[in-house]
């Protein structure tokens, strides 16, 4: 193992995601992970990797990033110019790059979130069994911290492709971000504003980041009767909390427990969809039951299974589409 | 609820599941803090972790809730609330460990706790006094969160209550031990922080590179022990091998 990629520019504030860690969310450890874990598995099946290997996630304006070893990366997530030694490349391919290459990437131009992976994954240590950057507590992923200019990083073992891999559609992200949600675990406190939070178009505030993202929109009220706070009780990554000023956070995956009454979370086959929402877009929540957030789980599990398979070039089973 | 809904005196409420996404059950066994209803969300939380359930990815217990992530792809919501009903039933007899006394050795006062001063006199005591009350409670950790390993603690003499700062600190060290309002606790990270500082631990209260990384678990008790200066140092280093 050896340094693969040295940080010339960091951009707006990358960092070394995985899927998360789920051990010690009982002792207060957030899974942290991929905001966009859909952008972040298919960079890895792009280059071999499996869905586990840690990438860099790189929100709004992109890096410049040297290439020290031969390897093969791939940029998937938000559109942001990607250029190599230059030149425009496309996202959702694998690239082969060389040492001595430069990748810039610039502001994002279509979604948040650009996911970068690289032959054998972004080799920091493991915490807890996981190579995320939990930045609130300063662990996981580079030195917990965001990456700067001069970080060296280096990159696990793995064989370069035989042949080149690309994702045969681009997605592309609508500027209303509309989202799934379970009504639950305090909706018999918003018995009055249930029906207004379902009908509202909420705006992305700039003061969002990693932890959760500030939406601003009508005021969602607590019924009279719900009470002002709780003890803190466990929350998701997709819950909806609502403060006293009626205006709901959407918890990310940096939080265990909470002391804000909450509302519908969103369903998990949809949570990656807020990873590449920018401030100013719209967000909307669409109710749905119980059974109906669990049948699109399965969906988009099967889903996710196809998109690898296509990407290993394996034979296709199952529907492409959720 | 309680005194009025029928139910004989020490029999607990019927437990409520609510939904919490489709990834999540939440079982609620009671209202704010209560050291009983506690005891039973920690009870039962080592009960399902005993069973060592693929399908239960994990087990969060705080107050008077006690929410398990599950994979809905493995196992329904309904047979994760009968799954916890059983093990209710299972509550009498099963051998369950009891919490743990986990003793923290603190030094009080002087540059670890710039707020002592302060909080002795908001509470007309002398800085003695203070660390005296302190040290002699046992405090049960309802819940652990908000920061890894950051316990939230029941049981802080009334004569210590004070507000927490009017403007926060940029940077508190971990392991300072603080109170705020009605609460007492000690950041295992450094961190900004509002809280009126006592004193700290040398302690490494949460080391990712250990197993486990915490020394405590939620629903055990602590101590706060008082130490001196020159055992901060010793403890401090040894803390750092």
């Amino acid at each position: 193992m050896s340094a693969a990629l040295r940080i010339l520019a960091p951009g707006a504030g990358p960092t070394i995601q995985d899927l998360g860690r789920r051990r010690a969310v009982h002792l207060g450890v957030p899974p942290s992970g991929a905001v966009d874990d859909y952008a972040h598995r298919v960079a890895n099946w792009l280059v071999g990797n499996g869905a586990g290997c840690a990438t860099l996630e790189m929100p709004l304006l992109g890096p410049r990033i040297e290439i020290l070893a031969p390897a093969d990366i791939a940029v998937t997530g938000a559109a942001m110019g990607l250029r190599r030694n230059g030149v425009a490349q496309p996202q959702w391919t694998s690239l082969r790059v060389q040492p001595g290459d430069v990748l810039e990437l610039g502001a994002a131009d279509n979604g948040c979130r650009a996911y970068l992976a690289v032959t054998g994954g972004i080799d920091v240590p493991e915490v807890l069994g996981s190579r995320s950057t939990y930045l609130g507590g300063g662990l996981g992923g580079f030195e917990g911290r965001v990456l700067a200019s001069g970080d060296l990083l280096p990159c696990g073992e793995g064989p370069l492709l035989a042949a080149p891999r690309r994702l045969p559609w681009t997605p592309l992200y609508p500027e209303t971000i509309v989202l799934r949600a379970i009504p639950g675990p305090h909706d018999h406190w918003f018995e009055r504003s249930r029906d207004r939070f379902f009908a509202a178009t909420f705006t992305l505030s700039p003061r969002s980041d990693r932890m959760g993202c500030r939406l601003s929109g009508p005021l969602v009220a607590r019924d009279p009767e719900a009470p002002a706070s709780l003890v803190s009780e466990p929350v998701v990554p997709g819950t909806v909390q609502i403060p006293a000023d009626g205006q709901p956070i959407l918890l990310l995956r940096e939080q265990t427990i909470g002391g804000y009454t909450v509302t519908a979370p969103v369903i998990s086959a949809d949570l990656w969809r807020i990873g590449q929402a920018k401030p100013g877009d719209a967000v909307r929540f669409v109710r749905v039951a119980l059974a109906e957030g669990q049948r699109l789980a399965r969906k988009w599990q099967e889903f996710l299974a196809a998109t690898e398979r296509l990407l290993a070039g394996g034979p296709q089973h199952g529907p492409l589409k959720g | 609820m309680g005194a009025h809904d029928g139910r004989p005196p020490g029999c607990p409420p019927p437990t409520r599941f609510r939904i919490s996404g489709d990834r999540a059950l939440i079982a609620v066994y009671g209202e704010g803090i209560d050291p009983a209803v506690n005891e039973r969300v920690r009870r039962l939380a080592a009960l399902v972790d005993k069973l060592r359930h693929p399908a239960i990815e994990a087990v969060v217990p705080s107050y008077c809730t006690l929410a398990l992530h599950y994979d809905p792809l493995e196992i329904a919501y309904s047979e994760l609330a009968d799954l916890l009903l059983d093990l209710e039933r299972q509550l009498a007899t099963a051998v369950i460990p009891e919490p743990a006394l986990v003793e923290i050795p603190v030094c009080y006062g002087g540059e670890f706790g710039p707020d002592l001063d302060f909080v002795a006199a908001h509470n007309h005591l002398d800085p003695e006094e203070v660390i005296r009350l302190h040290s002699a409670a046992a405090y049960r950790i309802y819940a652990i969160g908000f920061a890894p390993g950051f316990c939230y603690l029941g049981g802080l003499d009334p004569r210590l209550h004070t507000p927490r700062l009017a403007t926060p600190r940029l940077r508190v060290a971990a392991g300072s031990v603080g109170i705020a309002g009605s609460q007492t606790g000690v950041y295992p990270l450094a961190s900004p922080g509002g809280w009126q500082l006592i004193g700290r631990t040398p302690l490494r209260l949460f080391a990712p590179d250990r197993e486990p990384p915490m020394p405590y678990r939620p629903g055990d008790t602590l101590r706060f022990r008082p130490i001196s200066a020159a055992d901060f140092a010793r403890l401090a280093q040894e803390a750092a091998r």
